[in-house]
């Protein structure tokens, strides 16, 4: 069982990364599309073989073990130090299936979608180094490793919404990307350190073991009513909501669509995205075992209040890509849900599964739909739902595609999202109802938001088009049929049997009642938007106009982004930082300002004594010789 | 040693010299006066040496040595002394003191 091969996976794109990006002006487009092309399809098939590999070999005595390689990086103590290295196992190899397999199909796709641009190799290479983090992230061994990667991820998604740099909206989007997250991860170092602090080690083996000292130990200190270790997971998932858009930190998702489509298909909906999922789920036992799972709750309710807020936003968009971030911010908190009901032990532990199983399934179905949508996008050059209609005519294999991926998600039955959108909910009526009431609602007004969008581009009217929209070109539209198959596929496999809490696995069978409530909510709202969408009227109108200002504060996002604006504009900046820069200006600049004037207006004074004749400057130096001479003489004399 | 004259009177000739070359140095408004001041002064210190040695030292020589060092040297320097007045006169067409007084400040 030698898997030290595996490094090769992150370390191919990047390779790619410095040799696109290097030769970013000589390397002629059509090469450098290959090349990323090639190099990220070795790391797919590296990936498939790896899991293969892995799952048919990595059980010992019926428990998936954790295969590392590491070497020591940086020493602080001798017990505490951080690592560099490689962690294999279920929940890291099924990462870099979903990472290889997007990241390629994204490759394929962008050859087609940015032919033609100026900065093509340059996109490249922005997309090796992306999937370079990511790659090295999953793989991660200990924590300070995982938050290296994880802001070389935010590095990176912040490079590519803003490709686009002349384009204003896209560099305001790019900073605002940045800044969000970042403060989120700020957060997230806090609680690294206070981890390293009590603990006194990073390795997630160490951390996660249920017996080991890092859980035993967690009353050892408590503070503010609270264990320190309790606090220590609270900030680092609020890094992890800060990657995945969980409230509140979500606003710099539906911004981040300004960027290339491929680039939200890969970054903003299956990859970066649930970055925190992972994180979470990579340290489920301390989550679980800590305070009684407190930290745990956080994350369950702060998923649930995120998936049905972004639910509700979705459906008044009319920017797809915007209604497809809110919905990836809904699917995303489903499976935070799902974490935070999780138990830890066999089938207990099935909403740990199943969050993997819906992170798995949903990166291959909305990476499909955001390809489909930039396949449209591509087609008529507009984002806006409004401008679209009757396109089904055009455009035949993005019009299945979008079909399959819309159905997927809406967990219509034998899709791979029905699949896992039922584990979760089984999941959460096991465990808290209220959850699962609220995840029921979201299945339906999920279903909803993605039929008005698949109707509204597809169907409704018939829009005239000004130039006939066209089929995509063959490479945009390989990786959409690949994922079509994944979206179906997908579902089918056993998860239960790979991935668990515990490591060991299990049996997960459908559950026919709940499946059956979640089908039925599915169809209503499969129905209602096709009464609402699938012919031109004005039924959707009246019944907004039902909801007033409820609907209208839907529309505007629940005004999240001017609270923003007015808590740091107005109360950060207003009232800490302007009285700040005032006495920066007027005491200290001042007092430095003053002492330059003094010296300035002094010399004014004098510097007439530099007349430039010389017989002045030589008496000056004879008179100074005489003084000398003179006071010598005197010391002499006594 | 010259019969009749002490070493008193020559001191009072190189001191008295000294001063002349002291004072046409800071009054003259002619670089060349200047000059010739200069050597005024340095001549001054030349006859020192030569009498100090000659009254106080008879038996050694260092004294006159360094009289013909210093006169060399005056010589070397008046020639470069002479090249930049020169060269002045070509950039300004004067050798006044009032007019070198550019690079000040």
């Amino acid at each position: 069982m030698d898997f030290s091969y595996t490094i090769w996976i992150p370390l191919i794109p990047l390779a790619l990364f410095v040799i696109l990006g290097l030769g970013s002006k000589k390397i002629p487009p059509s090469i450098s599309g290959w090349m990323g092309s090639i190099g990220l399809g070795t790391s797919f098939a590296l990936s498939v073989y790896t899991a293969y590999k892995y799952f048919s070999v990595g059980k010992v005595n019926g428990v998936y073990e954790a295969i590392i390689y590491k070497t020591n990086w940086l020493n602080f103590t001798e017990t505490l130090h951080i690592d560099m290295g490689v962690l294999i196992d279920p929940i890291s190899v099924m990462m870099l299936i979903v990472v290889s397999t997007i990241s390629f199909m994204v490759h394929l796709y962008s050859r087609g979608y940015m032919k033609g641009d100026d900065g093509f190799t340059r996109f490249f290479a922005y997309l090796g180094l992306f999937s370079f983090s990511m790659l090295g992230l999953v793989m991660a061994t200990n924590l300070f490793q995982i938050y290296i990667f994880w802001e070389l991820v935010g590095a990176s998604s912040y490079l590519l919404i803003g490709y686009y740099y002349t384009k204003p909206s896209a560099v305001a989007a790019s900073k605002k990307a940045f800044i969000v997250t970042r403060f989120a991860d700020f957060g997230f170092l806090v609680g690294i350190l206070i981890m390293g602090y009590y603990t006194g080690t990073w390795d997630f083996m160490e951390l996660n073991n249920p017996e080991g000292p890092a859980i035993m130990n967690w009353a050892a200190t408590s503070f503010m009513g609270m264990s320190v270790i309790t606090w220590a997971l609270i900030l680092i998932f609020m890094g992890g909501a800060g990657k995945s858009a969980m409230l509140p930190f979500h606003i710099w998702l539906p911004d981040a669509m300004e960027g290339p489509t491929p680039v939200s298909a890969l970054i903003h909906a299956a990859t970066m995205v649930v970055a925190g999922v992972y994180l979470v789920a990579r340290l489920f036992p301390m989550f679980y075992f800590v305070d009684d799972g407190f930290a745990l709750q956080v994350v369950a309710y702060v998923g649930a209040i995120s998936s049905l807020f972004a639910a509700i936003i979705a459906l008044t968009q009319y920017d797809i890509k915007r209604v497809l971030a809110f919905s990836t911010m809904s699917q995303i908190g489903y499976m935070m849900l799902a974490l935070g009901v999780s138990k830890y032990e066999g089938h207990e532990g099935l909403g740990y599964m199943a969050s993997m199983f819906h992170l798995f399934t949903h990166a291959m179905f909305k990476a499909l739909l955001f390809l489909g949508a930039g396949s449209v996008i591509h087609a008529i050059h507009s984002n806006d739902m409004r401008d679209m209609g009757g396109l089904r005519k055009y455009m035949p294999i993005t019009h299945i595609t979008f079909l399959i991926a819309a159905l997927s998600i809406s967990g219509f039955p034998l899709f791979a999202g029905f699949f896992s959108k039922d584990e979760i909910l089984a999941a959460a009526f096991e465990n808290n109802m209220l959850i699962y009431i609220s995840s029921v609602f979201v299945a339906g007004l999920t279903a909803f938001y993605m039929f008005r969008l698949y109707f509204s581009i597809f169907w409704g009217k018939d829009t005239k088009y000004e130039h006939a929209p066209h089929e995509s070109p063959m490479s945009m539209k390989v990786p959409m049929i690949f994922l079509a198959f994944m979206s179906i596929a997908g579902g089918y496999i056993h998860f239960s049997e790979y991935v668990s809490a515990d490591r060991v696995p299990f049996a997960a069978h459908l559950n026919y009642g709940l499946a059956a409530i979640a089908t039925t909510v599915g169809l209503i709202g499969i129905a209602l938007a096709y009464v609402f969408y699938k012919k031109e009227n004005n039924l959707a109108e009246k019944f907004s106009n039902a909801f007033g200002v409820f609907y209208k504060w839907a529309y505007h996002k629940f005004y999240f982004d001017e609270v923003y604006i007015f808590v740091t504009k107005k109360i950060i900046f207003g009232m800490g930082a302007a009285p700040i820069a005032w006495f920066d200006k007027n005491v200290v600049d001042a007092s430095m300002i003053g002492v330059g004037n003094v010296t300035e207006r002094f010399s004014y004074k004098i510097k007439g004594m530099q007349s430039g004749k010389f017989q002045d400057y030589a008496m000056s130096f004879i008179g100074g010789g005489v003084v000398i001479a003179i006071v010598i003489f005197y010391i002499w004399i006594n | 040693m010259i019969e009749g004259i002490s070493i008193y009177e020559v001191l009072t000739l190189s001191s008295v010299l000294f001063f002349i070359g002291v004072y046409g140095f800071f009054t003259r408004e002619n670089l060349i006066t200047i000059l010739m001041s200069i050597e005024l002064i340095l001549n001054a210190a030349a006859i020192n040496f030569v009498v100090i040695n000659t009254y106080l030292y008879p038996d050694f020589l260092q004294g006159a040595i360094f009289t013909i060092f210093i006169i060399a040297m005056a010589a070397a320097e008046t020639a470069l002394a002479i090249a930049i007045i020169i060269n002045l006169y070509k950039l300004v067409s004067s050798v006044e003191v009032k007019d070198t007084q550019v690079l000040k400040y």
